[in-house]
């Protein structure tokens, strides 16, 4: 067995206690802690699997943003924390449940083990045709021109989010600011942080949306890293959130899903089909649809975690 | 065996793991964070699955590579929702409870207190 063999049996492990952890942790914000670290251990399982391009989503949005919204929903929820007497799971709940999970993954397990050979693969047919979109990724393809139509409706999912968590806030708070308002520390360590980090993030968030057309990278890890430089800020109590109401927001928020879908439409004009470029077009409508999707995705995961507004809007 | 076998298993273990979590669990909280385990372990598999498909000079297929970058921002969404949806629950109701009677506890509660 070689050692990288060694290695990677070692991460799988650390992999499955970390979400051992998470799932039997005393207390939910325990909890909440070892699934931001299976998400970092997960975006080295990626890296093993060379899915580069989702070791960077996985490392931004499924540890880090979801780790900052799940922190803030575990410390409010401590007063919460005990559930009812008649509500814990009996002995005989725990069993069943331990013999239908076992079952589910012994089925999965033996799926893995007997999947076809040799592998079913749509590379071929995908590297056959990367020449056509002018980009060099060919996840970046699949994203962007083989299945586009995904993320357009992958790019109206957030700000529909967006719009069901806003509106989950109080009548009175309604065009309000979101969150709580945090007071800066002028001395703190905090605020000498993002002083520090927040000029180099977003220059390393703009490079990442840059290289994605050709190396591993995109709009969706570029705008997380922008959006965690945001939410930096606001953390630190140097920024705050802008109130809801604000229609430069709004326009922001909508202008990446609105110009991919014009774009898309205009492909019914030209090579006859939705969201088709026109021959020799591919690479500069790209282009715009990430420099438009960009800010929007990074707004959007901005306030996602941010939630409802919950001060009232002045005047 | 592969490395990607290994982490195929390794992925049905965490579905496994995040249904367990999820049916044993009474807090909403938990039931959400188990739920993006089962998230990860389905990812995994398919992770799986494109890790396979290497081919034509690629180091896995990029389609499914592709569809699971769009299901880590899905996920990320309707879990925002979610937490949304449960702070507002324990925000009316000074509980963070699933069962209709903890709920109606709370109301009592609140009537009394008034």
């Amino acid at each position: 067995m070689s050692i990288n063999f060694a290695l990677t049996i070692v991460l799988a492990l650390l992999v499955l206690a970390a979400a051992g952890w998470t799932v039997a942790a005393p207390d939910a914000f325990a909890a909440v802690v070892g699934f931001v670290i299976y998400g970092l251990l997960l975006a080295l399982v990626w890296m093993s699997l060379r899915s580069v391009d989702i070791a960077l989503t996985e490392a931004a949005i499924g540890s880090g943003v979801t780790g900052v919204l799940l922190l803030g929903a575990g410390a409010r929820l401590r007063s919460a924390e005990e559930p009812a007497a008649n509500e814990r799971a009996g002995v005989a709940l725990h069993v069943m449940a331990a013999v239908l999970c076992t079952s589910i993954t012994a089925g999965l397990a033996v799926v893995v083990l007997i999947l076809p050979e040799p592998a079913p693969t749509l590379a071929p047919s995908a590297a056959a045709h990367l020449a056509g979109t002018g980009l060099g990724n060919p996840v970046a393809a699949v994203l962007l021109a083989y299945r586009a139509l995904d993320t357009l409706l992958e790019s109206a999912v957030l700000p529909l989010a967006l719009i069901g968590v806003w509106s989950l806030a109080s009548d009175r708070f309604w065009g309000g600011r979101p969150g709580i308002r945090h007071r800066a520390d002028r001395e703190g360590v905090l605020v000498f942080l993002p002083q520090l980090l927040v000029p180099f993030g977003v220059l390393m968030g703009i490079h990442i949306v840059w290289v994605g057309a050709d190396d591993p990278g995109g709009k969706f890890q570029g705008a997380t890293i922008l959006a965690a430089m945001w939410i930096l800020t606001m953390m630190a109590g140097i920024n705050d959130t802008p109130p809801i109401s604000r229609r430069w927001l709004r326009g922001i928020l909508v202008a990446g899903p609105l110009v991919f879908l014009a774009i898309g439409l205009i492909g019914f004009a030209v090579p006859g089909a939705f969201l088709a470029y026109p021959p020799g077009w591919g690479k500069p409508l790209i282009l715009v649809i990430e420099a438009a999707l960009t800010p929007s995705i990074a707004a959007a995961l901005g306030l996602l975690p941010a939630g409802p507004p919950e001060r009232a809007p002045k005047g | 065996m592969s490395a990607a076998t290994l982490f195929g298993l390794c992925g049905a273990a965490l579905v496994g793991l995040g249904l367990y979590g999820l049916i044993i669990h009474p807090q909403p909280l938990r039931k959400i964070l188990a739920f993006n385990l089962i998230g990860s372990g389905v990812f995994l598999l398919f992770g799986v699955v494109a890790r396979r498909g290497a081919a034509a000079g690629m180091s896995g297929d990029p389609v499914p590579q592709a569809l699971v970058i769009t299901g880590i921002v899905v996920a990320f969404s309707a879990t925002a929702l979610a937490v949304a949806l449960l702070l507002r629950l324990f925000h009316i109701t000074g509980q963070a409870t699933l069962s209709p009677e903890g709920s109606k506890n709370a109301r009592q509660k609140r009537t009394d207190s008034q």
